[in-house]
C-alpha cells in the first residue's frame, strides 16, 4: 500500500494532505502557547520548561519534544518532499503556456508553491534563531525564550520576516486545509461552504494569532 | 462584423509553431464560432493557403470534438462547446486569440489539432464495467435508487473534449477520470470492479504524463458540461478506499 | 442523362438467409441452422469493422469477446466521437413495463406500419424481439438510464406510437448508449483482442476471388493509404444524409465507405428513402454548416402551429388563440402533435408553402410549451426538457420558455443503405453492414427511438450470430498480400483518386460543390418530390460532377494532415450517390413513407402507396460512374401486418 501511495499522484496528494494537517495540528498548539507571552517572562519561560518535561516520569526528559520534533521533521520532509515532485510533474506536463494569458490566473497554484518555499526557508531561520540561537541577534540564552523572543521581535528584519511568513502561512492554510479535506475524500458539494469557511476561520487565527507576538513586542505590550 | 484573428499555426507535430494573424469580415452574430472560421478557411484555400486545421464533427455540443482555446478560455468565453459557441459572444473590431489544447499529454498534430487519444488509454485501463454480450440479467433485476442513477448520469455526461486538461495549470486530467469514476462506482452494476477501477485508471492517467491536482478548479469552470469540481474529491475518496482494501488483501 | 434513367431491370434479389415459419420462431431457427466457428479457432480470423458508432462499436466488442481478431477504424479521433452520440431521445423495446399494451408483436406491428410497408417482415420481427435484451445488456455496462423514485427503469412515449416504450438518459440516450458500447470495445482494446485505428478512413474496399477480403484505408494523420485485410468485413460506417450538405449528421460522416462498397459489387437498397425530421432548429442564413434537430420528445408536450393568415408577422405571443392554426391537431385529432416523422415534415412544408411559415424566410413553425407550462408548471418542463431549451437558447438566442420555439424540417437519417439479407451480408460474400449503413429495417421511414434500436440489436445480437455461419463455411480462405494484382489495383485506383483531386488546382473549394449538389437535392429529392423535379437534377448532376473535377481546388499534400482532401474525396461519392438517389426516387412513382412524390397522393393529400407496382426494395447494381444502374427487386411478402393505408387521423 505504501507502494501505492507514493507511485500515484493521488497517493502522494494524500501524504501532503495528512503531513499538512499534522503540521497544522501542531501550529495550533504552538500558537496557543506562543500567546502565553502576553501573561509575562515567567509564565511563559515556565511554559517552555513545561513542554521539556510533558509525560514525566514515564518519558525522560525532553523525550516527548524530540518525539514531536521526529513527527513534525518527517512530516515536513514528507509534506516538502510530495509537493516538490509534484510540482516537476506538473510543470512537465504543461510545458508551454498560452500566448494569451488569461488575467485570472491560477491563484491557489501559485500561492502554494512560493508559500511552501517562503514557510521552508522561515522555517530554517526561525529554528537557527530562537532554538539553537545560531543567528539570533542580541546574545541567545538557553532557558530564557522570553527574552530571546523580545530580543527578535526588537530588530526590524526579525519582525518583517516573520510577519510576510505568517501571512504566507495564512494563505497556505486557506488553500491547504480546504485541499487536504478534498484530498481525503470528504468534501461534498454540501460540506464545501463549512470546510471553506473553517479554513478562513483557521487561517485568521493562526495568522492573527502569531503575528500577535511580534506586534506586541513592537507596541511595547511585551517586553 | 469584422474580426482579427490570431491563430495557432503549426505544420504537424514536429515542427515550430507560431501565430499568425488573419483579418476576417461579413462575420454574421448568428454563426457559430466555426463558422466564422469556415469562412476563413474557404478564403485561404481560393488565396492557395493552407486552412486553419482544427477537429470538429457534430457541431452540436456533444462529440466532444472541437477544441479551441480562444482568448486563453478552452472553448472560449461561454460554458459551452466551441461548436456551440456564437459570434454574438464577440464585438465587431475584435481581437481573438484563437490557440490548440495545451498539455504534454495532448501532443500538437496540426495547427489547433491535437492527440487526445490519452484519454481513451484511461477508459481502456479500467473505465468500463465487464458484462460481455449476452451476460446481463433482466434489467429490473436489480433496481438503482434514483438519487444514485441521477448522480450517475450527471457524471456520464463528459464528452471528453479536454477542456479540463487545457485549462489546468497542471495539464492535469482528474477532472475527466474522476467522471468516469465517480459514474460507474456508485452504480451497483460497476461495484465489483470498484477499486481496480480507480487504482488502474488514476495509474493510467500517471503514466499518460498529466500533471497532478491543485484543486485550482479551473478544469470545472471550463467543462463545457458541468461536471463538478467535487467530482475530484469523490474520486480521491474512492481511491484511498481502494488502496486501503487491495492493501489488505 | 437519357441513358441514365433508362436503366435495365434485372434478376431479382431474395433473401435466401430468412427462414420460413412462423415469425416469432425464425431468429432462433436461423440462429440454431447458422453453423458455428469453434472457440479455438476464431482467433485465427480477422474481421474488419468500419466505424465505432453503435452498430461497429457494439459489433466489435461483442466480437472481440466472442474470441476474434478484430481491426477496427473510425475517422474520428476517437471512437468515442460516433454520430450516434448525438441521438437524443430514446431506444425503444417491448419491455412492457407499464403495462400498457405492448408486446413484442406490437413493437414489429409498429414498425412495419411505421415503415409504410417496405420493410421485411423477418428482420423487424427479430429487431422487436432483441430490443428486451439490448435494455438488459445496456443496464448491466451501467448506461445510466432514467429512473423512476422505486428505482425501476422510467419510459415515455415517442413519436407515431401509442405505448410508453421509450427508455431515455434525459436529453443524451444516443451518448449514454454509445459510451456503453465504446466502453465495452475499450475494454476489448486494452485485452488485445481489437486493433484499433482511430483517425483512419476507409477508401475502398478490396474484393478478391469475389469475396470481401480488406480495406483500403488512409491514415489522417499522415496521410499514408495503407492495405488491412481479413476474413470478413463489417461496414458499420452510417447514413448518407450528408448528400445534402445541411443535416443533422455530423460535419464528417460520409457516405464514401458504403459507396465504394457498392461499386466494387454490393447493391444499394432504396437509397431515396431520407427522414426529413420534422423537430430541427431552421437556418439562420447561407453560412449554415449544420442542423440541429430538437428531440421528437418535445411533441410530446409542445404544441405545434402557425397562424391561420398568410404573411401574418405579428410576434407570436400578440397572434390570438383564434387566429392560430394548430394544424397537426386539426389534421389528425387521434395522433394530434404525435403523429410520425415524415407526416409532421410534410405538414410542416405544407403550411410553410401556403405562406403561413414564420421566422426569416417563412421556414418555420412554432413549436408552443406556453400550454404545458401552465399545466405542468415551468420547473417539470424545466426537467423535462431543459437541456433542449438551453441548446435552442444558446443557437437562436430566444428564450423558449417565454417565445415559442421555431422548428422547420431537416434531413436526419437515411433508411436506404447496402442490400442485405437476413444475415445482414450483403451481396458480396464475406462483406455485412450493419446499422444506418444497411437498408433493412425501416423501410420508407423510421419511427422514432428505433435507429438506437437498430444500431445495438445488429451490432450486439445480429451479426455477431450471423457471421459465424459465414466464417464456419469459408474456413481457411487464402491468405492475401498487397502484392495481389487485384489489391495492387485498388490501392492504385485510390491513389490516382487522391492525386488527381490534388493535382486539378481549379477556383472552387470543396464545400462550394458540396453546398451545391446538396440544395439541389433539398429542393428537388427532399420533402417532396416530381418526376419533372428528379429530371431536373438528374441532368445537373453529371454536370456538377463534370466541372467539380475541372474546378476543384484542394490545397497541400497527401501526405500530411489535410482536412481538404478529406472532405473533397467524400464530395466525390456524394456526387455518384445523389444521381442514384434521384434516379430511385424517379423510379419509384409512389408515396411511400419518406418519400413523396406529388403525382401520388390522396385527394386530401396525403400519400398514396401503390403496393401492386411498388411493393418491393430496389436494389440497384453498379455499372459504371454516370451509366445506368441495373434495377434488382426483392419482393416484400406481409403475411402478419397487412398492408393498408397508414391512418393517424
Amino acid at each position: 500500500m505504501a507502494r501505492t501511495m507514493w507511485d500515484s499522484t493521488v497517493g502522494k496528494k494524500t501524504v501532503m494532505a495528512v503531513s499538512g494537517l499534522i503540521m497544522l495540528l501542531y501550529l495550533v498548539a504552538h500558537m496557543i502557547g506562543n500567546l502565553k507571552i502576553y501573561f509575562g517572562a515567567g509564565e511563559f519561560n515556565h511554559y517552555a520548561h513545561w513542554l521539556r518535561t510533558v509525560g514525566e516520569p514515564f518519558m525522560h526528559y525532553e523525550w516527548t519534544l524530540w518525539l514531536i520534533r521526529i513527527v513534525l521533521v518527517v512530516a515536513v520532509v514528507a509534506h516538502a518532499t510530495s509537493a516538490y515532485q509534484l510540482s516537476r510533474r506538473d510543470i512537465k506536463a504543461r510545458p508551454s503556456k498560452y500566448v494569451h494569458a488569461r488575467p485570472r490566473s491560477s491563484y491557489a497554484t501559485r500561492t502554494m508553491r512560493w508559500g511552501g518555499v517562503i514557510l521552508g526557508l522561515f522555517i530554517v531561520w526561525h529554528l537557527l534563531d530562537l532554538t539553537t540561537g545560531t543567528v539570533h541577534s542580541g546574545g541567545f540564552q538557553e532557558g530564557h525564550p522570553y527574552q530571546n523572543v523580545v530580543d527578535t521581535f526588537s530588530t526590524w528584519y526579525g519582525d518583517v520576516v516573520y510577519i510576510v511568513a505568517m501571512l504566507a502561512l495564512g494563505l497556505h492554510i486557506r488553500h491547504g486545509f480546504w485541499s487536504a479535506a478534498q484530498t481525503l475524500g470528504v468534501g461534498s458539494r454540501a460540506r464545501d461552504r463549512a470546510l471553506k469557511t473553517v479554513a478562513n476561520v483557521l487561517a485568521l487565527l493562526l495568522t492573527a494569532g502569531f503575528i500577535a507576538v511580534p506586534v506586541g513586542v513592537m507596541t511595547g505590550v511585551v517586553s | 462584423m469584422k474580426l482579427t484573428l490570431r491563430v495557432w499555426r503549426q505544420k504537424n507535430a514536429g515542427a515550430e509553431g507560431a501565430m499568425s494573424t488573419y483579418e476576417v469580415d461579413g462575420i454574421s452574430s448568428d454563426m457559430s464560432f466555426l463558422e466564422m472560421l469556415d469562412v476563413l478557411n474557404e478564403r485561404l484555400i481560393l488565396a492557395g493557403e493552407d486552412p486553419v486545421a482544427f477537429d470538429h464533427d457534430c457541431r452540436e455540443g456533444i462529440c466532444g470534438a472541437c477544441s479551441l482555446v480562444i482568448n486563453g478560455d478552452a472553448h472560449g468565453p461561454e460554458r459551452t462547446t466551441t461548436c456551440q459557441l456564437h459570434m454574438r459572444s464577440f464585438q465587431d473590431g475584435d481581437t481573438i486569440d484563437i490557440e490548440p489544447w495545451r498539455a504534454s499529454a495532448f501532443p500538437v498534430i496540426k495547427d489547433l489539432v491535437v492527440d487526445r487519444s490519452a484519454f481513451d488509454r484511461i477508459i481502456q485501463a479500467g473505465g468500463y464495467v465487464t458484462a460481455p454480450t449476452g451476460s446481463a440479467p433482466e434489467a429490473h433485476a436489480t433496481p438503482v435508487p434514483k438519487a444514485d442513477a441521477d448522480f450517475a448520469f450527471e457524471h456520464a455526461e463528459c464528452i471528453g473534449c479536454g477542456a479540463c486538461v487545457a485549462a489546468c495549470p497542471n495539464g492535469a486530467a482528474m477532472l475527466f477520470t474522476s467522471a468516469k469514476v465517480n459514474h460507474l462506482n456508485v452504480l451497483p452494476q460497476g461495484a465489483p470492479e470498484r477499486e481496480t477501477r480507480v487504482l488502474d485508471m488514476v495509474a493510467q492517467m500517471d503514466a499518460e504524463g498529466f500533471g497532478g491536482c491543485t484543486l485550482t478548479g479551473e478544469c470545472a469552470t471550463a467543462c463545457p458540461k458541468g461536471i463538478p469540481l467535487v467530482s475530484i474529491t469523490g474520486m480521491n475518496k474512492e481511491w484511498l478506499r481502494a488502496a486501503r482494501k487491495v492493501g489488505k488483501r | 442523362m437519357t441513358d441514365y434513367v433508362n436503366y435495365p431491370t434485372g434478376a431479382p434479389v431474395t433473401d435466401a438467409k430468412a427462414p420460413s415459419g412462423p415469425v416469432h420462431e425464425r431468429w432462433d431457427k436461423r440462429r440454431f441452422e447458422a453453423k458455428l466457428v469453434n472457440p479455438a479457432n476464431r482467433r485465427k480470423h480477422t474481421i474488419i469493422v468500419v466505424g465505432t458508432g453503435l452498430a461497429g462499436g457494439s459489433a466489435g466488442a461483442t466480437l472481440a469477446e466472442q474470441g476474434y481478431h478484430v481491426v477496427q477504424f473510425c475517422y474520428q479521433d476517437s471512437p468515442r466521437r460516433a454520430h450516434s452520440i448525438a441521438a437524443q431521445g430514446g431506444i425503444n423495446a417491448a419491455k412492457n413495463y407499464r403495462n400498457d399494451g405492448d408486446s413484442i408483436h406490437r413493437l414489429f406491428y409498429d414498425t412495419v406500419k411505421g415503415g409504410d410497408f417496405r420493410a421485411r417482415e423477418s428482420n423487424v420481427h427479430r429487431l422487436a424481439q432483441i430490443s428486451v435484451e439490448i435494455i438488459d445488456q445496456c443496464v448491466a455496462q451501467g448506461v445510466p438510464f432514467a429512473r423512476e423514485y422505486g428505482g425501476l427503469l422510467d419510459t415515455r412515449s415517442f413519436g407515431g406510437v401509442q405505448v410508453s416504450r421509450t427508455f431515455y438518459a434525459r436529453g443524451q440516450t444516443g451518448q449514454q448508449l454509445l459510451l456503453g458500447a465504446y466502453q465495452a470495445l475499450s475494454r476489448q482494446i486494452a485485452a488485445g483482442n481489437v486493433e484499433m485505428h482511430p483517425r483512419t478512413e476507409m477508401l475502398d474496399l478490396i474484393v478478391v476471388d469475389g469475396r470481401a477480403r480488406g480495406i483500403v484505408a488512409r491514415d489522417l494523420v499522415t496521410g499514408r493509404v495503407d492495405t488491412y485485410f481479413a476474413d470478413a468485413v463489417v461496414l458499420a460506417s452510417g447514413g448518407y444524409g450528408n448528400v445534402f450538405y445541411l443535416s443533422t449528421n455530423a460535419m464528417n460522416s460520409n457516405a464514401t465507405a458504403v459507396w465504394r462498397a457498392h461499386r466494387r459489387g454490393a447493391y444499394f437498397a432504396n437509397p431515396c428513402f431520407t427522414q426529413i425530421h420534422p423537430t430541427c432548429i431552421p437556418r439562420t442564413g447561407d453560412h449554415q454548416s449544420k442542423l440541429t434537430l430538437m428531440s421528437e420528445s418535445l411533441r410530446n408536450d409542445g404544441r405545434i402551429w402557425v397562424p391561420k393568415a398568410k404573411g401574418d408577422n405579428r410576434p407570436p405571443n400578440q397572434i390570438p388563440e383564434g387566429e392560430r392554426d394548430y394544424y397537426l391537431e386539426r389534421i389528425y385529432p387521434s395522433f394530434g402533435n404525435l403523429v410520425p416523422r415524415d407526416i409532421a415534415s410534410r405538414a410542416a412544408k405544407n403550411v410553410c408553402d401556403e405562406g403561413r411559415g414564420v421566422g426569416p424566410g417563412g421556414q418555420g413553425v412554432y413549436l408552443d410549451f406556453a400550454d404545458a407550462i401552465q399545466r405542468m408548471g415551468r420547473k417539470a418542463v424545466e426537467a423535462k426538457y431543459g437541456n433542449l431549451f438551453d441548446m435552442y437558447q444558446r443557437i437562436t438566442d430566444e428564450d423558449p420558455y417565454e417565445v415559442p420555439m421555431r422548428i422547420y424540417p431537416a434531413v436526419h437519417y437515411t433508411m436506404g443503405g447496402l442490400w442485405v439479407d437476413y444475415d445482414l451480408q450483403t451481396t458480396i460474400p464475406g462483406l455485412f453492414a450493419i446499422g444506418e449503413a444497411n437498408f433493412s429495417d425501416h423501410g420508407a421511414n423510421r419511427l422514432g427511438a428505433s435507429a438506437l434500436m437498430q444500431g445495438l440489436a445488429d451490432g450486439y445480437f445480429v451479426l455477431p450470430a450471423t457471421i459465424n455461419d459465414y466464417l464456419a463455411r469459408n474456413p481457411r480462405q487464402e491468405p492475401v498480400t498487397t502484392e495481389h494484382p487485384d489489391v495492387q489495383k485498388v490501392l492504385a485506383e485510390t491513389e490516382d483518386r487522391l492525386n488527381l483531386l490534388l493535382s486539378v488546382d481549379g477556383d472552387r473549394t470543396p464545400d462550394s460543390f458540396h453546398r451545391e449538389v446538396g440544395e439541389l437535392m433539398w429542393e428537388f429529392c427532399g420533402m417532396a418530390r416530381t418526376d419533372a423535379g428528379l429530371r431536373k437534377a438528374l441532368e445537373r448532376i453529371p454536370q456538377i460532377r463534370e466541372e467539380f473535377w475541372r474546378r476543384i481546388k484542394v490545397p497541400g499534400t497527401g501526405e500530411e494532415f489535410n482536412q481538404s482532401l478529406e472532405k473533397a474525396n467524400r464530395i466525390v461519392d456524394y456526387l455518384e450517390l445523389a444521381e442514384l438517389m434521384c434516379l430511385d426516387a424517379l423510379h419509384r412513382a409512389e408515396s411511400c413513407g419518406g418519400h413523396f412524390r406529388e403525382e401520388s397522393q390522396t385527394p386530401d393529400g396525403e400519400a398514396a402507396r401503390r403496393d401492386d407496382a411498388f411493393g418491393y426494395a430496389a436494389a440497384w447494381e453498379f455499372t459504371g460512374t454516370g451509366e445506368a444502374p441495373v434495377l434488382h427487386k426483392e419482393d416484400l411478402v406481409f403475411e402478419y401486418v397487412h398492408p393498408t393505408q397508414r391512418s393517424y387521423a
